[in-house]
Parts: structure tokens; sequence; C-alpha cells
């Protein structure tokens, strides 16, 4: 694994509603890795993900964001989706009236549109759908109804991951996916994000425990803390979390956060 | 483009593409408005003596009568001395003869607005009666239908030659006292649509009318009658647009549905007047009475409306349940962005037995937009068993927009049961950052949140015009989120 980082993070300090969240992350994902952001409730980890993905509450006060060598921070969130940045959602937002199917098209036609793709017709896009969706064993009937509306918590979180399988994003970024889901779904969810596991895409796990990493292998696994990563290592480090809790490591390594990688 | 102001302008000319005026030689009646104008336009249209004995009625009945202040649209007051009642292209006389008399600039406008007219061009499936002004300028289909024994004409073509069936069903469901703009619009109203389906006859294409505004300071008071017989089913669209211009004009129109034992009248209007500009200058003022009396036993008759246009609407397309065991249906989608103000909805009222109604309102404001909904259930003392379901949804926008609602509910019968559902949301930041996540700018988000809203009345209308619908939503979107 090597060559320029996909996603570099700099000195990032951002806040919402003014209080501060993140004081100086730095991190950087190359294409083909799996880093896993671990961290106790209000560390910072969700915010992360939403300042990359581009959520407007945020307010970045310092820092940077690189994407394939372009500034991230100062592209819309829309744009950021087309370049190939995915969230899964925490937690995946109702549109009423909408049927997942024609949200998904209109999403996958935005993002192949950027690309320079042909738009994708009804018969194409159907395949192409019913054919993801074995991936996540997702119950067809739900592409017919409308976005999320009246889904489980768990059929919410196996439909963000068959929008990743649709959209095929260079860089993913699944925020607590593994929150609410019971341990069959987990595994469901995680076989699917495996299989989207490649050498040209980065993928971003941030969980609050180590049990999906199981599933999820990392790479890397980061500690955050009061908005720092504090500790960074391979997958040990997630195991090692499990015994002895986040207590153990709420002091970060320097005055500035450490450089995020073993 | 040169430069900026340029630019700008283009923008703005496209908020409202309808927005031209057509250069044609008009024949007007002198602004103003008295027994002598009403004679007047009688007169052009060669009317027999009831219908001008009626419009005289009408008018003294007018004249005592008070503006309605019951709603909540604000506006400066109309000078009605101040509009001319009769506008029409002068290459027509009254007489829509020939498509080939037609002054070949109206049938030009009709095809900018996307409604050709001619023969080889007319829509597939759709029969359209283009009024023009004061006068109908084209009927389609007219032949094919006739030889089904449909009549589909210009109102003035139906006074000439099925005066009749004028005289029998005119004002039986709407009087010539019934408020204060259905009194004008019995006055003066020059032309509309006439439709008349026999016993037993299913109409195999969608009836449509399509309300073009024109000349300048002259008001549209159309008035539209589509009888259907017993056993018969009518489907009838209805279409609308105005240049753009500084002032307002008044659109007063009276709409009377009659269905007969078993038949079905499915009315669906997207109303797309000019609205105004950004600042609230101009616009339509839209105040109608739609009205439909189901008067044989299970007769449906069906509403639906999409309203994008008009500075100001106030209408409230409503059903008389009288037949035992009819249906009557509402289904209403209403929008308001900039300075628009609604104040629609419908009124059911049941008097049959087992009488079923459906109410479906979706209101959205954005801008400084206000939309109301106005509704009232009205069950009488006779109506043993009837139902009523009601839902009204409200949808905002932005925070300088308001939505209300005030449903009415008279029961007057201990066996009806009436439902009210009702909800107000704000389109959320999270919706909108979840569709902008997925590579869907912010308005095309919007958009697709909006249709969501809409889908329950959109899928009500037929198919073309679901379509047209969505696109003008979004047109009229643009812009009015924050």
């Amino acid at each position: 694994m090597s060559g320029n980082p996909m996603l570099s993070i700099e000195n990032l300090h951002a806040a919402i509603d003014g209080k501060p969240i993140l004081r100086g992350v730095n991190l950087s994902v190359r294409a083909g890795e799996v880093h896993a952001i671990m961290g106790p409730n209000g560390s910072g980890k969700s915010t992360l993900a939403n300042v990359v993905a581009g959520r407007e509450q945020y307010e970045v006060r310092a820092g940077s964001v690189r994407y394939e060598g372009r500034d991230l921070l100062s592209m819309p969130p829309e744009e950021r989706a087309k370049e190939g940045i995915f969230l899964a959602f925490q937690h995946p937002v109702e549109i009423p009236g909408v049927t997942n199917l024609s949200f998904l098209k209109a999403a996958l036609n935005a993002v192949r549109k950027h690309r320079g793709l042909q738009e994708l017709d009804v018969v194409e896009f159907r395949g192409m759908v019913l054919e993801r969706i074995r991936l996540v064993e997702m119950d067809e009937e739900l592409l017919l109804r409308a976005v999320n509306d009246g889904f489980s918590g768990g059929e919410k979180k196996r439909n963000e991951i068959l929008q990743l399988a649709v959209l095929e994003p260079k860089l993913a970024i699944l925020d607590e996916t593994d929150s609410g889901l019971d341990i069959d779904a987990l595994k469901v969810v995680a076989k699917g994000v495996n299989r989207l596991r490649s050498p040209e895409r980065g993928i971003i796990v941030v969980t609050h425990y180590q049990r999906l990493l199981n599933y999820i292998v990392p790479d890397f696994v980061h500690v955050l803390s009061e908005g720092q990563i504090v500790r960074s290592g391979g997958r040990e480090l997630a195991l090692e979390l499990e015994e002895r809790g986040y207590g153990w490591v709420h002091a970060p390594d320097t005055a500035n956060g450490g450089e995020a990688r073993p | 483009m040169g430069n900026a102001a340029d630019q700008v302008k283009g923008w703005v000319d496209q908020e409202y593409r309808w927005g031209f005026v057509t250069t044609v030689e008009a024949d007007t009646i002198p602004k103003g408005l008295n027994e002598d104008v009403i004679r007047a336009i009688s007169a052009r249209k060669g009317e027999p003596e009831f219908l001008l004995e009626r419009r005289l009625k009408a008018y003294r009945h007018w004249l005592i009568m008070i503006e309605p202040k019951w709603s909540t649209v604000c506006y400066s007051p109309i000078d009605f001395q101040g509009i001319s009642y009769y506008s029409a292209p002068k290459s027509l006389k009254d007489r829509p003869g020939k498509l080939d008399e037609v002054d070949p600039e109206v049938l030009r406008t009709y095809e900018r607005l996307g409604i050709p007219l001619l023969e080889q061009k007319r829509l597939a499936g759709v029969a359209v009666d283009a009024v023009f002004d004061s006068v109908s300028v084209a009927t389609t289909y007219q032949k094919e239908l006739a030889n089904m024994g449909i009549l589909f004409c210009s109102f003035s073509e139906a006074v000439r030659k099925y005066p009749h069936l004028v005289e029998k069903y005119l004002g039986t469901v709407v009087p010539y006292n019934d408020n204060f703009f259905a009194s004008l619009n019995s006055a003066v109203f020059t032309d509309g649509s006439f439709c008349y389906v026999p016993p037993g006859v299913r109409c195999p294409v969608e009836l449509s009318t399509y309300f073009r505004i024109n000349a300048e300071n002259t008001g549209q008071f159309e008035r539209t009658l589509i009888i259907a017989d017993a056993g018969s089913y009518v489907s009838y669209l209805e279409g609308c647009t105005a240049p753009r211009r500084d002032t307002n004009q008044l659109h007063a129109a009276v709409v009377e549905l009659i269905a007969l034992e078993d038949a079905e009248i499915r009315y669906a209007t997207v109303q797309n007047w000019y609205p105004g500009d950004r600042e609230g200058r101009g616009g339509i003022y839209n105040f109608v009475t739609k009205r439909g009396l189901c008067a044989g036993n299970r007769s449906r008759i069906s509403w639906t409306q999409v309203e994008t246009g008009s500075a100001i609407t106030w209408k409230y397309p409503s059903v008389i349940l009288k037949g035992d065991h009819s249906v009557g249906q509402f289904h209403g989608v209403a929008l308001t962005t900039n300075f628009q103000q609604a104040d629609t909805g419908t009124k059911m009222t049941h008097i049959g037995k087992n009488t079923r109604s459906t109410i479906v309102n979706k209101g959205i404001a954005g801008g400084r937009g206000q939309n109301t909904y106005r509704g009232l259930v009205k069950v009488l003392a006779g109506a043993e068993n009837s139902r009523n379901f009601t839902q009204c949804d409200s949808l905002l926008l932005g925070d300088r927009c308001g939505a209300h609602t005030f449903p009415y509910i008279e029961v007057k019968n201990r066996t009806a049961q009436v439902e009210h559902e009702a909800s107000t949301s704000k389109i959320g930041e999270d919706q909108l950052f979840y569709c902008q996540q997925r590579g869907l700018s912010r308005e095309d988000a919007v958009s697709m949140i909006v249709n969501g809203f809409c889908r329950e009345v959109i899928r009500n209308l037929p198919m073309e015009f679901a379509v047209e619908a969505q696109k003008l939503l979004e047109i009229s979107l643009e812009g009015s989120v924050g």
C-alpha cells in the first residue's frame, strides 16, 4: 500500500453550536486500506465522519482536509458525494413518498453523470439493484417502499449498505453502522462491506464497539478521545481496548495529538 | 450575453416560462361594468333572452353583495370599474369557425404553451378546448366525440346549439346569487367549456380546456358546465397560464359538474396562472367557484387540483352528495412561494344515505408564501351511515412562510363517521443533507422531497398531467428554500 493518501486530514478542529468537538485530528487513508475509528461517546467520531461528508452544521475552525489532492473543505456535500465520498448514516433519514428505488436511481445517475458515464435506464438499473440487494440480504419489497419510512433499525442499516454497493464510492465512511444491530444483522452488514473491499477503495469504520471489527477486520485502528486521535495501531489495539476499556487511553500521545499512523 | 444585467434579466424571465404576450388585434369592450356592458357582451354572443335575463339578475344581485372578507388572503381592493369585461382576438369575431380562420399568432401561442391545436399535430388522447381571453378559439376531436353522442364545445357554441341543455342545467349547482365572485361571473362570463356525455357512454379521451389570459386589464370570467348523464364517465383536465404583468388581473371562474345516476366525473386542474414576481408585484387574482352535484344514486365526482400559480388563490372545489351511495373526492396540492397566498380546500355536503367523501390536501409554503387549507364536512340529518376521511398535511420550506388549517365539521346524524388527520412539518436539514450526501443538489433534493410529499395527489392525475405537474412543482420551487 503506497502512493499518496486518498484522504489526508491535518490538525482538524471543528465545532458545533459553538462547542469545540474536534481538537486537532490527523489521519491519512490510502486506497485499499480499512481504518477503524473507535472511541467513547462524545469523543468526536461522528463529528469527524460528518465533517468529511460536508454537513453544514459543523464549523471547521482550523486544519485542512485533502481528498485526492484537492481541498475537500471547499466542496459542497453533493460534490464530495459525486467525487466518491459516501457516508453510511448512523441515523438514516426518512423521506416519505419517495420510493427507495427512485431515490437510489436519482443518486446513482447523479454520480454517473458526474463521472461522465451514461445514465442507466430503468431496466439496467433494476437489474443492477436486484443483483446488489442480495449482498445485503434485504427484502426486495423494501425497494418499493418510501426511503427508510417505517423501516426497522436493521433494515435501515442494510439499506445504507445497499446504497454503498450501488454507488460504488472511492471512500466509504460507516458511521456506527453496527449500533442497534443484532448479531445476525451485523454479520450480514459486515459481509456486505467485506465484499466491497478493494484495492481502489478506502473504508473508514466508525464504531464504539470492538464487536464489528471481528467481522470487518481493519488494517488500522485509531482511538479518538476528546477530539484527538490518542492512539493508533493494528487490529490488536481494538482487542486491547475491549479488554481494558477506554479509560486506558484517555490522554493524548502528544500535546497536539499523535500522528495517526503506527 | 454581454453584461450582467442581461444575464439577470434572462434568468428572471425564465422563472415564469409562460409569461410572454401575444400581439393580436383585439375586440375589447371598454373598461367598466354596468348593464349596458352586460347587454353588449350578450349581444356580441347572440344569446337567447333567458341568458341575458339571468345575467342582469345576477348583476343586480351582485350590486348589493359585499366582497367576502373571511379568508386569510390580503390584497388591495379590486377596482371592478377598471377592468375590461370582454376581449377577443378580432380575427375570430365571436365565432370560432374553422381552425384556418384563427389568427396564426393565437395558434402559435398555444404551440408555445405545448398545446397544438391543428389537426395534424393535436395531442393524442386529449380533446382540447382552447380559451383565449374571453373566447374559445378551437376545440379538437369534436367530430369523433360527436359520433358517440358526446357534446364537447365552447360554452358560446353550446348556447347556440344546445340552449335547452344550458337552460336546464346552468346555475343548478352554483346559483346566480351563490357568492360575490360567482354572481359577478354569472353576470359577465364570456366563454368556457361545455360538455354533455349521454347515458351509458364512457368518454374515451381526456377532455381538456386550456385557458390563456393575454390582454392587459381584462378579467377572465369563464363558465364551465359538465353533465354526465346516467351511467356515463368523463375525465376532464384544465390548464391555465397568463403573461407576466406588473398589474394584477382578475380571474373569476365558475365550474359546475352534474353527475346523474351511476355517472362519474373526474375533474383535474393544473393551475399555473402568473404568480407575480419575487417582490410580489403583479400576478393573477384567482377567485373561483367550483362545485359538483352528485345528483343520482351511486354517482361519483372527484376533484384533483395542483395549484402552483396566481398571486392569490381562493377556491374550494366542492361536492354535494345528494344521491344515495354517492362518492365525493378531493385531492389537492397548493404551493405558495415568494408572496403568493392561497386559501383553498373543499366542501363535502352529505345529503344522501351511505355517502362517502375523501379529502386529501397537501399545502406547501416557501418564501413568504401563506398557505391555508379551509374545508367543511357537513353531514345533514338524513345522511345515514355517511363517512368522511380527511387528511391535511402542510410542509414548510422556510421560516418566513406560513401554513394554516381550518377544518370545519358539522354533523347532524349520529350514524356518521368523520375522521380528520393533520400534520405540519418543516423540510429538514437532515433530509436535505442525506440527499446531498447521495449526490443530489439541494434544489433536486427539495423537489424530490416535495414530490414525495404530494405523491398521493399527483398519482391521482392522468399520466401526462402527472408528469407536467411534477415539472411545474420543480420549476415553481426554484430558490424557494431557506
